[in-house]
């Protein structure tokens, strides 16, 4: 069912009523992130405030998706909560292929509804349902409110947000199927603001594929080099918590609010331990055979004598950095408990650890007192941090209010910028050097995924900033193309240029398949272009003075090269921001 | 004894939900891109239970969904299960109502879609939870190995 054109779901929350949109443009913006900034051009207001309801929220997927394995993900976009302006987000689970077996590319969601919903699709079904019984209802037990709810088990995708996303904190993430995430850049409070507690995507269309031999023996290839070959081995054995123990050897590893970058006791929590001590099965987004969810579990005991609740939680090396070495914790355990209170009040860890991280250490530099914190927050200390999560989900003062809108934003009221961990966003957990740091805080997403900079800093010995910032534009450049696609990242080194182009011919897409190259610098630039119109001023920003005192294994962070590395990028990026387009 | 070959299940708890069997059996057997038109279907456990289970055929002998048949679309397929002839099929759904384990899907044209025993599904299983067993024709399918799906 190749389509030279793009099947659009947009529906209107204030009516509930939706519209099938057939859009032009294949050739051009190729799906996924192309799609997504095409149809943000399309419905979204670059000058108008996140908050209002004429703003989208746009989800989808790429022409390759459900047809092969690891297309597996899908693209939200929306004005971010976190600094207003336009902004991507990527999360796996059932998504992808419920919106590909719901018979759409894209769906947008504009409007408020009038009070808190849940909406419905698929192939033959559109509803808005009335949940507003499930205000401030936590994340799990939602879920469970929700999966009974609606029909479609195991063939369906259930997107949901916690209490934070409902009291439109820039830091709420939106959940995908329990264990996956659209976790940064607010777009839970987008959510929120559009009164939605929850997006039900059926996968219940029925497809052609393409007639012939030639489809079902490239699948067959593809398949065969993603499961009996060792490239994928890293994400299905230990998972991507494998970085722990690597950065901490490498002295990369950002530790206790990045005052360390290595620290003997990391072991406690590193991929391994969590494998031995805390793991309980794999389980997979689905059309992947990779398997790279790593779920382990909390143990509670809620009453004496050996009364014990438990819960499954999912954990990866973000998870783990965000709420373990950062706050200091050393115990496997002790970050799923934590991360387990992330995920009720459905807030994006990586936010969430990484801004308790700064307000722990400036307590105790005095920039705050428990006045604002409520807890005595101490490095290492769960049960504090459970706490403060909770404060942070549910703006119990506001400190925690100003602190769920971004560290930043906290800084901004109390003091204490030097040592905010904030690239952006905050920080992710690669602390090697220069080129991720730039790479961090000036990228589209302000994500370690917009470009391979973690990766650079370790490979390349020698300080040229031209270079440089050469591969984070071109390696920005196919990894845009991957989520034009919409392919996992982690199947990178499969899905090069040649395969990607043999997949799109089988299908059907030519054009694509011959031009793929200037395609995804189209998308580049249309990206950026948005970004830029919305108000992105790379020259602004800021790298606090934390990241230029630390000592990795290359020895100390070079402040010039930091500083030529970030004027470069940032005036590559106005050109291409600028750059004419038809 | 001449042998026939039967879809089983018996490692369900290894299972990862990446629905790489359905999405094989309705690619290769049926030639849809679809989750449902599948011999096999994955399911979530959730409750008490974790991880997923699989929808699929037992096998029966006497198959209820062939004696329910009015048509003769299915019929007792040697070994166990059924032999589908979708020409005679006048989509009335009885075969799935007869189906004690909602193997067969209808589809919204009530066309129904069946586990063949083919064992195509098998290969693309990435934790081995599937497997093909060899049932002596006439005797009736070894329990070990299988589990009721629901
Ligand atoms: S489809 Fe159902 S009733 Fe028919 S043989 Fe299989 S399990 Fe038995
Ligand atoms: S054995 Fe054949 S018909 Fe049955 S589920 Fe597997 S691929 Fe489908
Ligand atoms: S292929 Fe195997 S692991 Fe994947 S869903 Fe099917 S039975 Fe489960």
């Amino acid at each position: 069912m190749s389509r030279d054109y793009f099947r659009v779901l947009v529906v209107n929350l204030a009516t509930g009523k939706g519209k099938v949109v057939k859009m032009d443009g294949r050739d051009r913006h190729l799906g996924g992130s192309g799609l997504a900034a095409a149809l943000f051009k399309k419905y979204g207001h670059v000058d108008k405030a996140w908050t209002e309801p004429s703003q989208p929220l746009i989800f989808t997927i790429g022409p390759l998706t459900g047809y092969f394995p690891l297309m597996s993900k899908t693209v939200c976009s929306f004005k971010s909560p976190y600094h207003d302006q336009y902004a991507e987000s990527h999360a796996g689970g059932r998504s992808a292929l419920s919106l590909r077996f719901a018979g759409y590319d894209g769906l947008v969601i504009i409007g408020r509804a009038p009070a808190l919903s849940c909406l419905i699709i698929g192939s033959r079904q559109l509803e808005l349902k009335d949940v507003h019984y499930m205000k401030g209802i936590d994340l799990q037990k939602s879920g469970k409110m929700l999966r009974k709810m609606i029909g479609g088990a195991g063939h369906r995708s259930i997107l949901r947000i916690g209490p934070a996303g409902e009291n439109l904190l820039p830091m709420a993430c939106i959940t995908v199927d329990t264990y996956r995430h659209f976790g940064r850049l607010g777009g839970g409070a987008v959510m929120g603001a559009k009164n939605l507690k929850a997006v039900a995507i059926l996968g219940d269309g029925i497809f052609d594929l393409p007639e012939g031999k030639t489809y079902r023996n490239l699948f067959e290839a593809v398949y065969q080099q993603l499961t009996t070959t060792d490239m994928m081995d890293k994400y299905h054995n230990l998972g991507t918590p494998v970085n722990v123990a690597i950065l901490n050897g490498l002295k990369a590893l950002p530790i206790r609010n990045l005052q360390q970058t290595t620290d003997p006791d990391i072991e406690g929590i590193s991929g391994e331990t969590f494998a031995n001590d805390t793991l309980l099965r794999n389980t997979a987004c689905a059309g992947c055979p990779v398997g790279c969810i790593h779920i382990g579990f909390v143990r509670e005991k809620f009453m004496e004598p050996n009364q014990y609740l438990y819960r499954q939680i999912s954990y990866d090396h973000e998870p783990i950095f965000a709420t373990g070495s950062m706050l200091g914790m050393t115990n496997a355990f002790k970050v799923l408990a934590i991360i387990d209170m992330v995920e009720k009040m459905g807030l994006d860890v990586m936010s969430a650890g990484v801004a308790l991280a700064w307000a722990t250490e400036a307590l105790a530099r005095g920039v705050i007192s428990e006045k604002e914190t409520l807890v005595p927050l101490k490095f290492g200390d769960a049960d504090g941090y459970k706490e403060a999560i909770l404060h942070l989900g549910s703006m119990s003062n506001d400190f925690y209010r100003l602190l769920g809108q971004g560290t930043m934003k906290a800084v901004e009221h109390y003091g204490g910028e030097d040592f905010a961990c904030v690239l952006g966003q905050e920080m992710a957990g690669y602390a090697t050097g220069e080129v991720f740091f730039t790479s961090q805080a000036l990228g589209f997403r302000h994500s370690h995924l917009d470009a391979g900079g973690y990766s650079y800093d370790q490979k390349q010995k020698d300080k040229d900033p031209q270079k440089a910032v050469e591969f984070l534009l071109k390696d920005e450049q196919g990894r845009v193309l991957l989520t034009s696609m919409v392919s996992c990242l982690f199947a990178r080194e499969i899905y090069k240029e040649q395969l990607l182009a043999e997949c799109l011919n089988c299908l059907g897409y030519r054009y694509l398949a011959d031009n793929m190259n200037e395609v995804a610098q189209h998308i580049q630039k249309m990206r950026w272009q948005l970004r830029l119109a919305s108000g992105f001023d790379p020259r602004g920003v800021k790298i606090p003075k934390r990241f230029k005192e630390i000592i990795t294994w290359k020895g100390e962070i070079d402040e010039n090269y930091l500083n030529t590395l970030q004027k470069e990028y940032g005036k590559r990026i106005v050109e291409l921001g600028r750059a004419e387009e038809d | 004894m001449k042998k026939a070959k039967i879809l089983t299940t018996p490692h369900m708890e290894r299972c990862i939900g990446c629905h790489s069997c359905s999405l094989a059996c309705a690619r290769l057997v049926y030639k849809k891109l679809s989750w449902d038109t599948a011999g096999i279907r994955i399911v979530s456990s959730g409750g008490l239970s974790t991880g997923f289970e699989a929808k699929s055929c037992l096998a029966c002998d006497p198959a209820p969904c062939a004696l329910a048949c009015p048509t003769g679309a299915f019929s007792q397929r040697r070994g166990g299960g059924v032999l589908v002839k979708r020409k005679l099929c006048i989509q009335c759904g009885d075969c799935a109502e007869a189906c004690p384990v909602d193997a067969i899907y209808l589809a919204p044209t009530w066309e129904p879609f069946v586990c063949i025993h083919c064992g195509q599904c098998v290969a693309f299983c990435p934790h081995h939870c599937l497997e093909m067993v060899e049932m002596s024709l006439g005797a009736a399918p070894a329990a070990e190995g299988k589990e009721v799906a629901s």
